[in-house]
């Protein structure tokens, strides 16, 4: 009996200690705000580019003139690249090589690159996405004397979201996870400063604990949200 | 209004037409029929472009529109066209649907082509259809909206294809008779279909296709009581 309570109270000190003395909270918080901050502007960034790949390589696609066939190529090279290398290894190149002056802001380093890797995968998403509309959509905004671009914009990929949404989510979830390895280059994230905090009490596990249960609920809130965007969408859709 | 000049068009090695001189004149009605591989339909579809001749020309309103430098953007705007699956877009209102074009494309403003939109729906028995999706609309609807949505654009040519083909047969009879009276009020038109009596009523001409070829045409009275090509007799002997 008085081991088991020894022991609970051992568990409770250790968790008193990660998150009390020294306002340790704060750094919780703020790593937390980091996090957030690099998930929210990388998934932006990564939808922007996604959209813009996507829609280029399904021009090329239906294309034979080399103005367009040219940034297929390229695009294609992109997602090759991205996709085929780790995410921390081009993080260092990106922090090391690219951004190279003295007062890098490592905070937006790592918001580029996220953004830039999320890109190339949410490129596909996309892709896979406008796909999936019916090419009689298409051919209807054609005959009705709107350009391919202006199609794309105005009827097939307000379409394709509803395709889309589900792995888009997806998407945002593993970013959001994925901005733990932001710690490399020196961003003070959730991770880093749960690190940290495990340096001062000598114990890390207790802060990673504390750490992986907020990524966790940001996760779960996220899923919810998604959820409900979807059934929103599915509304309009009475086929 | 439309001329094509040696028409051609070919999908990889199999050549789908072969050669078609046509000329359709302002007002006339010209009902396309055939067996199905004969090319109609892909006619039809040359005349806007939305597919590309391999060779030939194509003139529209005195226009060279298999010309890459000529916008066919602009010259699409004039020629209506409506499809088998009607293909309405499904994210957006039927007012929406028949708005969306002469609003973007600033051909008129937005109250404009909402009144406009309120007249076409009248005018084919629809008003009460207005905030509905397409989703919700039976296919005979659905077509007579792809039409509204069409005329919105104020055409000076509509292309039908095959517009009844995807319909239950009781809603067949709707869409023919918007169709008869657009023919009325002097819509020039090219419609592609197997609905023969459609054709004997409305056509000015009838274009028999076969294997990429115009093999006959008349004006409907003789074309369908006295055909001279063998295939089309075969033809008609078996639709009719």
């Amino acid at each position: 009996m008085n081991i088991i309570s020894e022991k609970l109270l051992g568990i409770y000190e250790a968790f008193y200690n990660a998150i009390v003395p020294e306002r340790r909270y704060m750094a919780y918080v703020n790593g937390l705000k980091v996090t957030l901050i690099i998930s929210l502007f990388a998934v932006l960034l990564g939808v922007v580019i996604g959209v813009v790949v996507a829609v280029i390589k399904v021009c090329a696609a239906h294309s034979k003139s080399p103005a367009i066939r040219i940034p297929g190529k390229l695009c294609d090279l992109y997602i090759t690249v991205i996709r085929g290398t780790p995410l921390m290894v081009q993080l260092l190149i990106i922090y090391n090589l690219i951004f190279t002056s003295r007062n890098t802001n490592p905070i937006l380093v790592g918001t580029v690159c996220f953004g830039i890797n999320s890109g190339a995968y949410v490129a596909e998403i996309v892709r896979a996405g406008i796909n999936a509309v019916d090419s009689g959509q298409m051919e209807a905004g054609r005959s009705l004397g709107f350009n391919w671009l202006k199609t794309m914009w105005y009827i097939v990929l307000p379409q394709a979201i509803k395709n889309i949404l589900p792995a888009l989510g997806n998407e945002f979830i593993v970013l959001v996870k994925e901005t733990s390895v932001a710690s490399v280059i020196a961003v003070n994230d959730l991770t880093k400063n749960a690190q940290y905090i495990g340096s001062r009490t000598w114990d890390l596990i207790p802060p990673l604990l504390i750490a992986a249960a907020i990524y966790l609920v940001i996760v779960v809130a996220l899923s919810r949200l998604l959820r409900f965007f979807e059934r929103r969408l599915a509304k309009g859709d009475r086929h | 209004m439309i001329v094509t000049k040696q028409l051609r068009k070919s999908f990889g090695k199999h050549e789908v037409l072969k050669g078609i001189d046509q000329h359709i004149r302002q007002g006339e009605k010209v009902v396309v029929i055939g067996p199905s591989g004969s090319g109609k339909s892909t006619f039809l579809r040359c005349l806007n472009l939305l597919e590309e001749p391999t060779g030939g020309e194509i003139w529209f309103e005195g226009v060279n529109i298999t010309d890459r430098r000529n916008d066919i953007n602009q010259m699409r705007r004039k020629m209506g066209m409506v499809f088998q699956q009607f293909n309405l877009f499904p994210h957006l209102s039927v007012r929406e649907n028949i708005t969306l074009a002469p609003v973007k494309l600033k051909k008129l403003s937005k109250e404009a082509a909402d009144e406009r939109a309120m007249q076409l729906l009248k005018r084919i028995g629809l008003s009460e259809k207005a905030d509905a999706f397409p989703g919700q609309l039976s296919g005979g609807q659905k077509q007579r909206i792809a039409i509204a949505r069409a005329l919105a654009m104020d055409p000076d040519v509509m292309l039908f294809d095959e517009p009844t083909s995807a319909l239950d047969p009781e809603m067949v009879g709707e869409v023919l008779s918007l169709m008869r009276e657009l023919a009325k009020d002097g819509m020039t038109m090219v419609v592609v279909t197997h609905e023969m009596g459609f054709a004997r009523e409305v056509a000015n001409r009838v274009l028999f296709m076969d294997d990429g070829v115009v093999r006959e045409e008349n004006e409907p009275e003789a074309f369908f009581s006295d055909p001279k090509d063998p295939r089309l007799q075969e033809f008609l002997s078996k639709v009719l």
